[in-house]
This record gives structure tokens, C-alpha cells and sequence, in this order.
């Protein structure tokens, strides 16, 4: 990535506050993460409203800061490293605001659960390691960008495909459980879509790490596996 | 610097080097020319594009002291256009230049275009009735002049006097047409036409356009070179070029990082 210092200050200053709220936004969008999985384990049913507070502001920055792609590309016409990190931000942005979406799904679904009186931990063990390694996967995704770290991206990557096969333990585990005991379908169902969402999760930060290594490296290396062996 | 799925070249510099007596603003240009494409020349002021586009009809040959080394190859027939056997006016018919500022000849809008042809010693004016229209239509003007044909050419708006001068050096059938900076004295509309233009020309002819302004280059490019300090950085695909540049001096070029 190039370090050297464009010829208007006023540019360097517009593409910093980009990467900063960036930044800020993934920043909020891992909180909403890790309040799901807290919600989860320990049932604090509290945490669910400022979940869904936190994905406001999270709507808001998204909007801000694609509004501010849009000013830099006509102020500016940013070319080469410029343009790529624009164009990456504008798409980073989307799956960050899906992924906090997800969390929002998670938390309602575990709402919905102990208001019903059951324990979700109680089914689909491995369900809380499944959500600590797709956080840290967002975590990672955007080290990766605050650094433009492509090596770094291209683990997260990797690393999605692990959360894959757990998705699909779980979800045989879960089957496995309602055929033993009809009783647990409502709740099994409620929790193969928090699952879902969790590996949902999983899949914006690979797609975060690949706009990463578009900006860092000008490579698209999307819906191709090849790319990153 | 030929791939197989390279098109056509027009010409070629091969090791090409210029002086303006002792000071040499011309290192070693290797650089291809592809047949019916647009290729921008880019870079900071003094980098050498203009001389470099000036070389291709052997502008410099009218100031004495200056030297070419090298050779900028022509095809198909292959010659060196820098060669001292090739005659410049030879050159310059194949050779068509457009200039920064709009130059038409103090004669009405016919005798503008009709001039080079006049020059080759054609008279019958069936014949050049029929080329200067076909000049000014493939210049996009011909709808604009075509009732006024006797009208002074200076008299005519900015931007009309730019595509008056592309149908001037259009007449001649030129196989080359060199732009140099061609929009830099017209308003985004004018700028507009001629970059339209320029897309059309393409079918017909080759074209080298230097340009300082990028997002020119970036839209009627098809390749672009970027210079700098008399030496060619780098060549490449227009697209590659302006998204992701291979030498960190095009790079800080393109995105304005330097001085």
C-alpha cells in the first residue's frame, strides 16, 4: 500500500477519516457480536436491546461512510491504490452491516428461547466455540484492513473454511436430537438458525478479508479457491 | 513486448533516444504502437511525451542540433521514420498532428481542410469536394460547416476550430494522427465531442494522444505509457494502468502523490 502523501492534504485527510470510520464501525459490529454470544451463554436477555440500539448506529455509519465514498469519487476520481481502497470500503461496509445484522438475529433468537423457559446451551454443544472463532475471524478481517495486511486476510479466509465444517456438525447434531426427542424441535429450529447466522458471520469476514486483498494487492481473488493456496 | 494476443503493431520505437543538443530528454523508449488503438502518453510536465510524440513526424528535424538515436520502426512496410533517407513530408503525410491550442490556417473552413491535399497537387475540385466533406464528417463538424463552408475559420467557436483542425489532418488520410494535449483549451462540452471523436477516429486510424489530464487517459485509452524524466516507467494496459499500476512512480503519479 502506498505510504507517501498525496499532493492535496485535504485528500490524505478524507481517505484517513474513511479508514477510521471503517474502523469504527467494525469496531461496534464486533461488540454486537460478542454481546450475542454473552446473551447466549448466560442468558442476559438485557443485552438484546442494546444490541439492536448498537445496529442503528451501525446503519447510520454505513450510510455515512458510503456517502463519503461517493463524494471522494467525484471530488476526487481517485486512481490505482486510491481507487481500490474506495471501492473496497463501499463493499466492506455492506457485509460489516450484514454481520451486525446476523448478531441481531442471534440475540433475538436466544431471547425467544429462554423467554420460552429452556437453556440454549443446553443443545448444539460446540455452538460457542463455532461464534468465539467467526469473531475472531471479524476481529482479524479487520486487523487485516486497518493494516492492509493481504497475508493476514488470506488466513481469515482459511480459517472459514474450519467454521464450515463445524456449522455442519452442529447442524447433524441438532437433526440427530429432534429425532430422539420431538419436544426439542421448536427450540432446535430456533437453534440451527442462530447457527445459521453465526456462520453467516463467518462468511462477511471472508468476504471483508477478500475486498482486503483486493485493496492491498489488486488481486480479486473472489469465487476463486486457487487463488489463495 | 509482443504477446500472442497482442494486436497489430503500427509502430515501434526500438532504443530510442533525443537530444536537444546536449541535453538528452529521450532514454531508451521501447514502446509499441498498437494498429487502430489509442495510446495516452502521460506524465509530469518536462518528461519528455510532447518530444516524444513530436518525433513521429519528425517535428524536431526544423531546429538544427537536434539529434534522434534509435529507431521508431513504421509498419507494415517497416521503415524508420527517423531515418535520415525517409523524407519528413513523406512522414508527415501519414504522420497527422493535432495541437494543444487550435491552429486553423487564416482561409476559410474549405481551404483548411483542402490545404494539405493542395500540397500533394490535387486540383480537380470533384475530388476535393468529396475529401473535404469526408474530412469534416469524420471529423464530426460537417453538420456545423457544411453551409458555410466559406466562412473564415478563425471565426468559428473553440471547439469547432479543434475538430476543423482534426478534419485538417484527416484529409490526407493520415495512418497516425498525434494529439497533443488536444482538449486542454476547451470547456467539458467541447472536451466532450473531441473525446467522442477520438473513440470514433480509432476505427480508421491510430492514435497517440499525450494528456495531462488522467481521467482523459483513463476514458479513450486503450493503453497508456507513463514517462517520467525523459525515460518510459512503465506500459500497459490502459485498465491495468489506472488500477493497478506495476511501478510505484506510476502509482504516486496517478493518485496525485507527488510534487
Amino acid at each position: 500500500m502506498n505510504q507517501s502523501q498525496h499532493v492535496s492534504s485535504q485528500f490524505d485527510e478524507d481517505l484517513g477519516r474513511l479508514r477510521t470510520h471503517v474502523l469504527q464501525m467494525g469496531g461496534l459490529v464486533e461488540t454486537q457480536i460478542s454481546a450475542a454470544i454473552d446473551a447466549y451463554t448466560t442468558g442476559e436477555v438485557a443485552s438484546v436491546k442494546t444490541i439492536v440500539e448498537t445496529d442503528r448506529k451501525v446503519n447510520e455509519l454505513e450510510k455515512a461512510i458510503d456517502d463519503d465514498c461517493a463524494h471522494i469519487i467525484a471530488q476526487r476520481q481517485p486512481a490505482a491504490s486510491d481507487l481500490r481502497l474506495v471501492l473496497g470500503i463501499s463493499k466492506i461496509v455492506t457485509d460489516l452491516e450484514r454481520a451486525g445484522d446476523e448478531a441481531k438475529k442471534i440475540a433475538k433468537g436466544v431471547r425467544r428461547i429462554y423467554e420460552a423457559g429452556h437453556l440454549p446451551s443446553q443443545y448444539g454443544v460446540g455452538i460457542r466455540h463455532l461464534a468465539e472463532a467467526t469473531l475472531t475471524m471479524v476481529r482479524q478481517a479487520l486487523d487485516a484492513f486497518a493494516r492492509l495486511d493481504g497475508t493476514q486476510a488470506v488466513s481469515v479466509i482459511r480459517a472459514d473454511a474450519d467454521v464450515d465444517v463445524e456449522f455442519k456438525s452442529i447442524i447433524r447434531q441438532l437433526i440427530t436430537h429432534m429425532m430422539e426427542d420431538p419436544r426439542t424441535i421448536t427450540t432446535s429450529i430456533e437453534i440451527i438458525s442462530i447457527s445459521r447466522a453465526i456462520e453467516r458471520i463467518g462468511d462477511h469476514a471472508k468476504n471483508i478479508s477478500e475486498q482486503v486483498i483486493f485493496v492491498a494487492e489488486g488481486r480479486d481473488i473472489r469465487h476463486n479457491k486457487e487463488a489463495i493456496k | 513486448m509482443q504477446t500472442h494476443d497482442s494486436p497489430q503493431l503500427k509502430a515501434e520505437a526500438r532504443d530510442f533516444n533525443f537530444f536537444y543538443g546536449q541535453a538528452q530528454a529521450l532514454k531508451k523508449i521501447n514502446m509499441p504502437i498498437y494498429d487502430k488503438k489509442v495510446t495516452a502518453l502521460i506524465g509530469p510536465s518536462g518528461c519528455g511525451k510532447s518530444t516524444y510524440l513530436r518525433s513521429f513526424n519528425r517535428m524536431h528535424d526544423l531546429y538544427p542540433g537536434n539529434r534522434y538515436e534509435g529507431e521508431i520502426r513504421f509498419y507494415p512496410d517497416n521503415t524508420n521514420l527517423l531515418s535520415p533517407e525517409v523524407d519528413p513530408i513523406e512522414v508527415r503525410m501519414r504522420v497527422g498532428m493535432v495541437f494543444q491550442k487550435p491552429n486553423p490556417f487564416p482561409k476559410t473552413i474549405y481551404e483548411n481542410v483542402a490545404y494539405g491535399l493542395r500540397v500533394r497537387g490535387e486540383n480537380n475540385k470533384r475530388v476535393l469536394d468529396e475529401k473535404v466533406e469526408n474530412a469534416l464528417r469524420g471529423a464530426a463538424i460537417w453538420e456545423e460547416v457544411k453551409d458555410r463552408l466559406q466562412d473564415l475559420a478563425p471565426n468559428l467557436s473553440g471547439g469547432q476550430q479543434q475538430r476543423l483542425c482534426i478534419a485538417r489532418a484527416l484529409a490526407t488520410d493520415p495512418e497516425l494522427l498525434l494529439f497533443d494535449e488536444p482538449t486542454s483549451a476547451l470547456d467539458p462540452i467541447a472536451t466532450g465531442a473531441i473525446e467522442e471523436l477520438v473513440h470514433e477516429l480509432k476505427k480508421r486510424v491510430t492514435i497517440l494522444i499525450v494528456t495531462h489530464n488522467m481521467q482523459q487517459a483513463a476514458r479513450v485509452s486503450d493503453y497508456t505509457a507513463y514517462m517520467y524524466l525523459g525515460e518510459m516507467v512503465e506500459f500497459g494496459k490502459t485498465d491495468e494502468i489506472f488500477i493497478k499500476p506495476k511501478d510505484k512512480r506510476t502509482e504516486d503519479y496517478i493518485t496525485g502523490r507527488m510534487g
